[in-house]
């Protein structure tokens, strides 16, 4: 069963929402409901979310992304469709229920840490506990135990205004990891963070979701980010412009929205040596130096120049698979790579003039 | 012809119109509510009463000295020793004049009145801050308590619950009530939306959330709104000395009537005193709720 599984929904903002969906499902575009003080936030989303995986939600400010994370834990009704968390029909959802369902299942964390400025990290990290109903010895000492997984052993009594802005979210995402549900809500939570301390942030959330296996779902603009993070991303623009891994935006991008935000990802960190080899054919290749399939390309560089030969990409169970060279490697991170026989007409067409 | 249009205008239209009964209405309004209602009145002048004498009298139980120690002693304790010597010299001037009595009276007063203003004023904030039609509905009521001059109720007050200190306590629980109001509804619509957010993500029931995190966020703005509160209840002490409230009002008037520029400089003096120790005592306990204390340390 899916952990969250979301069937036709939308959201439309304004006076008339519901007649403005009816209109959206015949086709009516988004840009003429803006016209008359309607915003579609959300239009038509169709996905699922395996236990354990980390889905990326990806669009720029105003594609709904805010409004999807809060309708799936009730914070926003949603105008149309369903939204299941582990089978159960949040609609069908009690006030009372609802609360419930989010002190066990879900948790959040916000883009600004939403952190309580008077209480110390360790209160703060304990908030959710308390809300569950748990003793007060009890919650401290597993937000102890949430508080050194983050890292911030030491600094369990000290208030959020001491503290920077990396430290900050660390205790926002101790407080969710504390209260130990299956889901973990993220809305942007490293945007408001420098870049150093950004990337520190996204090692040490793949660090701790490799140990506990929740299941998230990541909220960006940042597609670089969505590409370090993601199992899947969700590109957005109101409606899912396009969903898969990153190597499939990257490669085979569904429209010009989304191949024009991939232009300026840093290919060669996403792409793996994988995507990139070229098939070996009938080549000898007992010779060759071998590298592991998920290798990303920046770290065949040094392998490929180092040797004439081509390199011999292998799987988990030492199976060649396939060969990189220099020419395919630099044939990767072309930003718009389509078949060979494209780029010699492109080509051809260029020469005389 | 516009001077014509007008003059017909006044003499056929306008001047026939009788007088706009508005007043007479309100007139017959509060003689009705006199008469049917007098139970009523009659409950609350002696809850007023009872509760205003029990303070004053507390209040003049201690001699002065001991007092004057007392007062320095909380000025102390909310903020420091600077405080504590202001209020001790100020009180001890306030002793040494004939009004020191008269002082705890109105200290008794604007007391009574302050903390049933703000039992009221809280819960009606809350309520403003959480529901929209409420805010849009309190707003001119809150405007026309503020800026209805105070001798225009104050006239209907003492009709109802007759001359004393009663009609004294209602007119300054209604002319001081509205910042109270006013600051709550702005202190809690002011808190961090994303906190209020976090708290209802992780299941938090909208009572504990009220309870556990907008007031608590809420709470320096709701002492500044109580610090006016206190402010604008001293500031009613004199109207409500013209209806026999008693205090330094009643002193105040009468050194007026008489010009007697002594007495009237006396109390003046002690009303002053009074406002200093009060505002600076608040200020302290605001100073001293968690999230302030917690925003001092960031600088």
């Amino acid at each position: 069963m899916p952990a969250i599984a979301v069937d036709s929904l939308y959201k439309v903002f304004g006076k008339g929402a519901k007649a403005a969906v009816t209109q959206l499902k015949e086709g009516v575009p988004r840009s003429e409901l803006s016209g008359r003080n309607l915003t579609a936030a959300v239009i038509d989303h169709n996905w699922a979310i395996e236990p354990g995986e980390i889905f990326v939600v990806m669009g720029l400010s105003g594609s709904g992304k805010s409004t999807l994370i809060r309708m799936l834990n009730g914070l926003i009704k949603p105008t149309a469709g369903t939204i299941e968390i582990d089978g159960v029909d949040l609609g069908s959802l009690s006030a009372r229920e609802l609360r419930r369902l989010r002190r066990e299942k879900i948790s959040m964390v916000f883009q600004h840490f939403a952190l309580l400025p008077h209480r110390t990290v360790l209160e703060n990290v304990a908030f959710g506990l308390e809300i569950k109903g748990l003793s007060k010895p009890e919650r401290l000492e597993r937000a102890r135990e949430a508080v050194e997984l983050v890292g911030l052993a030491g600094d369990e009594d000290k208030l959020p205004v001491q503290l920077s802005g990396g430290m900050k979210q660390r205790v926002g995402l101790a407080r969710a990891l504390a209260a130990d549900t299956e889901i973990l809500l993220m809305d942007e939570a490293f945007s408001a963070l420098d870049p150093l301390i950004r990337q520190e942030m996204q090692d040490q959330l793949l660090e701790l979701q490799a140990k506990l296996a929740k299941t998230i779902v990541f909220i960006t603009h940042d597609l670089n980010e969505a590409m370090r993070i993601g199992d899947r991303i969700a590109v957005c623009d109101g409606e899912v412009k396009q969903m898969g891994t990153a190597e499939d935006l990257l490669l085979r991008p569904a429209d010009d929205y989304v191949a024009e935000f991939t232009a300026d990802v840093d290919r060669s960190r996403v792409l793996t040596a994988e995507a990139v080899m070229e098939p070996c054919g009938t080549t000898d290749t007992s010779e060759f130096a071998t590298v592991e399939s998920d290798v990303p390309v920046n770290e065949l560089y040094e392998p490929v120049l180092s040797s004439d030969a081509p390199l011999l990409v292998v799987n988990d169970n030492a199976d060649p698979l396939g060969v990189v060279t220099t020419r395919s490697i630099i044939k990767s991170l072309a930003p718009d790579p389509g078949s060979d026989d494209e780029r010699e007409a492109d080509s051809q067409e260029a020469q005389p003039a | 012809m516009i001077q014509y249009t007008r003059d017909w205008f006044w003499t056929y239209v306008w001047k026939p119109l009788p007088d706009m009964p508005l007043g007479q209405w309100m007139d017959s309004l509060i003689r009705w509510l006199r008469t049917a209602w007098a139970p009523l009145f009659d409950g609350v002048e002696t809850f007023l009463e009872s509760l205003y004498f029990a303070l004053a009298d507390a209040l003049l139980w201690l001699p002065s000295g001991l007092m004057i120690l007392i007062f320095a002693g909380l000025a102390f304790a909310v903020k420091g020793w600077k405080l504590a010597a202001v209020v001790g010299a100020g009180m001890f001037v306030v002793a040494w004049t004939p009004y020191w009595d008269n002082t705890m009276s109105t200290l008794a007063m604007v007391v009574v009145a302050t903390g049933l203003a703000t039992l009221l004023a809280i819960p009606i904030g809350i309520l403003a801050a959480e529901n929209r039609a409420a805010s849009t509905v309190l707003r001119p009521v809150l405007d026309f308590m503020q800026t209805l001059p105070a001798f225009v109720y104050l006239l209907p007050v003492v009709m109802l619950f007759g001359v004393g200190e009663t009609p004294g306590i209602i007119a300054t629980i209604i002319f001081c009530m509205p910042p109270g109001v006013r600051l709550t509804e702005l202190g809690l619509r002011q808190v961090d939306r994303e906190v209020v957010e976090a708290a209802q993500a992780f299941g938090s029931s909208p009572a504990r959330t009220l309870l556990r995190v907008k007031l608590p966020l809420a709470l320096p703005t709701i002492m500044a709104g109580l610090n006016q509160v206190i402010m604008l209840a001293l500031s009613m002490v004199v109207i409500a000395g013209m209806v026999g409230g008693g205090g330094l009002g009643e002193d105040i008037v009468s050194a007026l009537g008489r010009v007697d520029i002594a007495k009237g400089f006396n109390a003046g003096i002690a009303v002053v005193i009074l406002a200093i120790f009060l505002d600076r005592v608040m200020q302290g306990l605001a100073e001293r709720t968690p999230v302030a204390k917690a925003a001092q340390l960031a600088r």
